[in-house]
């Protein structure tokens, strides 16, 4: 993108100007900060985080102890030992391990089940080791999301590696029955590996890693309002994964150089409070999601993407708004101060939109029109309520701009 | 090509957004000598151009647009009917979607197509004005790239509805 003409994003910023009420639903691209979490890491650069971790003087182990602490507390949260968590930068970094560095440790096995409405950073991965000779099927969903499991069920043998199904949707926030999955897998054969990316799922949906008997989960930090930066992957303790990154090796075999502990920290610390406050935050934001869903789809031509009720991740709200486009949508919200993203393709007339709305059988126009919105703990019934106000003005303007209107025209 | 996901920083400038805000020369023209219409739904964006047109002159009195699309491509078309106000047909013809980029402060590389159908827009119509009509040298006999880009687009969009 080096040959940008416009680089004058301060003109951009004046010209779009200041609304009176902002609220931001963009929590899917980069999420929020828990204060307690911002503190925790400011606190941890200053402190008791300085040194690294594997260096034989008094920083380091001040360090060491540090990351120890917040991986015991991640790790009781989550049900799983704390040898069996691996920091990434971030959940496609840990997809990636996952994917590629089992891949990377298989000796025979060579293919590979991932659900069509997987994150990219699962399909891109998956489709990668199609050069290396593996086999890449992907599992289709029904019209909300769900995977079809009869299909895994007919698609797994002796030579199937891997089954990647996200727990929690990150587009439309359809919650699979991953447990039945991991009964029809391993049902097979006990040795294929169930891998789930929880990026999504963490703090929104009850997470028991040791019941669950999942091999490999994926998390994210900023997705549970931690600090950016960090990600982890959970590997089941006897699950072969390979380094798929090289260097210095600092605490973790799998990922070397310096861990990020003040990010560590902080999304240690995020993940405790996801956990503590679990029913509150959930209860709260299942009622907004529900109300905010409700005053949108009284808007004429709308359509919701994936599934209603307790079937639905708390935060998600994902609806097209048929006969306008999406990106232009996300431009006249954020004058009035609502920051949303679209599944729209209008950054490049080559690129299609949304493979997850595609996979859900959106047609074009209906993906197009979408608009993904993320409920966290932060918004209240007055945010709801503003954007519930400010949405029909805000389609209305963006569908009269259009040659092709309600009804034909 | 390079497989990309469907986020591209996309750092309009100004003149984009103040036009995305203020559009001028938008809406249906009921009088208009001559219209066209470019792009797909289907592909997420559209332009309808319409022209009224000085016979005796051959140039353009006004133009006003429709637009179905991103901030860009509203902000391209508006532009486009300002830049073409007063211009005869051959001056018109040969605005470029560089000149249109220009006009709005450059356009992001992933936007250089809403400029491309803007003029395909604007060209489709022009060339419709002389279907029936002696045409002028100036004219060429085959589709520009920016006509046959909205032609793609169009094909593109035929080939998604059968998919579908």
């Amino acid at each position: 993108m080096g040959s940008d003409l416009n680089r004058d994003v301060e003109g951009l910023l004046k010209a779009h100007g200041v609304s009176e009420r902002e609220v931001y639903l963009d929590s899917e691209n980069s999420g929020l900060i828990f204060p307690e979490a911002l503190k925790a890491m400011v606190d941890s650069y200053e402190e008791a985080a300085r040194g690294h971790p594997a260096i034989t003087h008094k920083l380091g182990w001040e360090s060491y102890e540090k990351l120890y602490e917040s991986t015991l507390k991640i790790a009781q949260a989550l049900n799983c030992n704390s040898e069996e968590i691996t920091y990434t930068h971030n959940g496609t970094e840990a997809n990636n391990l996952a994917i590629l560095g089992l891949a990377e440790a298989s000796k025979s096995r060579r293919k590979i089940l991932v659900s069509s409405i997987e994150h990219l950073s699962v399909i891109f991965a998956a489709e990668h080791l199609q050069k290396f000779g593996f086999k890449v099927v992907k599992v289709p969903v029904d019209g909300e999301g769900f995977v079809d499991l009869d299909f895994i069920s007919r698609n797994v043998d002796k030579d199937t590696l891997l089954v990647s199904v996200a727990l929690v949707n990150h587009e439309i926030g359809t919650i699979q029955d991953v447990k039945a999955i991991i009964d029809v897998v391993k049902g097979h054969d006990e040795k294929i590996v169930v891998h789930t990316d929880a990026c999504d799922a963490l703090g929104r949906v009850k997470l028991d890693l040791k019941r669950l008997n999942l091999d490999l989960a994926s998390f994210s930090s900023h997705k549970i309002y931690g600090p950016k930066g960090v990600g982890a992957l959970y590997i089941k303790e006897g699950v072969n994964v390979s380094p798929i990154i090289y260097g210095q090796l600092s605490t973790q075999h799998l990922w070397p150089s310096l861990e990020n502990i003040p990010a560590i920290v902080g999304f240690s610390k995020a993940v405790e409070l996801m956990h503590l406050n679990f029913e509150s935050y959930n209860s709260r934001i299942t009622r907004l999601r529900d109300k905010l869903i409700d005053g949108l789809l009284d808007i004429e031509y709308t359509v919701l993407n994936g599934p209603k009720g307790y079937k639905r991740s708390p935060d998600n709200v994902n609806i097209s708004f048929l006969f306008c486009e999406g990106e232009a949508l996300t431009v006249e919200l954020s004058l009035k101060g609502i920051y949303v993203s679209s599944g729209s393709a209008c950054t490049s007339r080559i690129l299609e939109p949304s493979h997850v709305l595609q996979a859900i059988g959106r047609r074009h126009e209906e993906a197009h029109g979408s608009i993904l919105m993320k409920i966290t703990p932060f918004h209240s019934d007055e945010d709801v309520d503003y954007v519930i106000g400010s949405f029909p003005d805000a389609i209305r303007r963006i569908r009269s701009m259009s040659p092709m209107k309600p009804g034909g025209g | 090509m390079v497989k990309l996901s469907s986020r591209i920083p996309l750092p309009y400038s100004f003149k984009v957004i103040e036009l995305f805000r203020n559009p001028k020369n938008l809406g249906k023209m009921d009088d208009a000598t001559v219209w066209a219409l470019a792009g797909s739904i289907a592909c997420g964006d559209m332009i309808a151009m319409y022209l009224k047109i000085d016979e005796e002159t051959q140039s353009i009195l006004k133009a006003s647009f429709e637009s179905y699309g991103c901030a860009a491509n509203i902000a391209a078309a508006s532009i486009l009917t300002e830049m073409v106000r007063g211009k005869t047909l051959e001056e018109a013809w040969r605005i470029s979607w560089r000149d249109v980029s220009d006009a709005l402060g450059g356009l992001p590389k992933v936007k250089y197509h809403c400029g491309i159908l803007a003029v395909g827009s604007l060209r489709r119509a022009i060339r419709a004005y002389f279907q029936d009509k002696l045409k002028p040298k100036w004219l060429p006999e085959n589709l520009t790239a920016e006509e046959r880009h909205a032609l793609e687009e169009e094909e593109l969009a035929e080939r998604f509805s059968r998919k579908s």
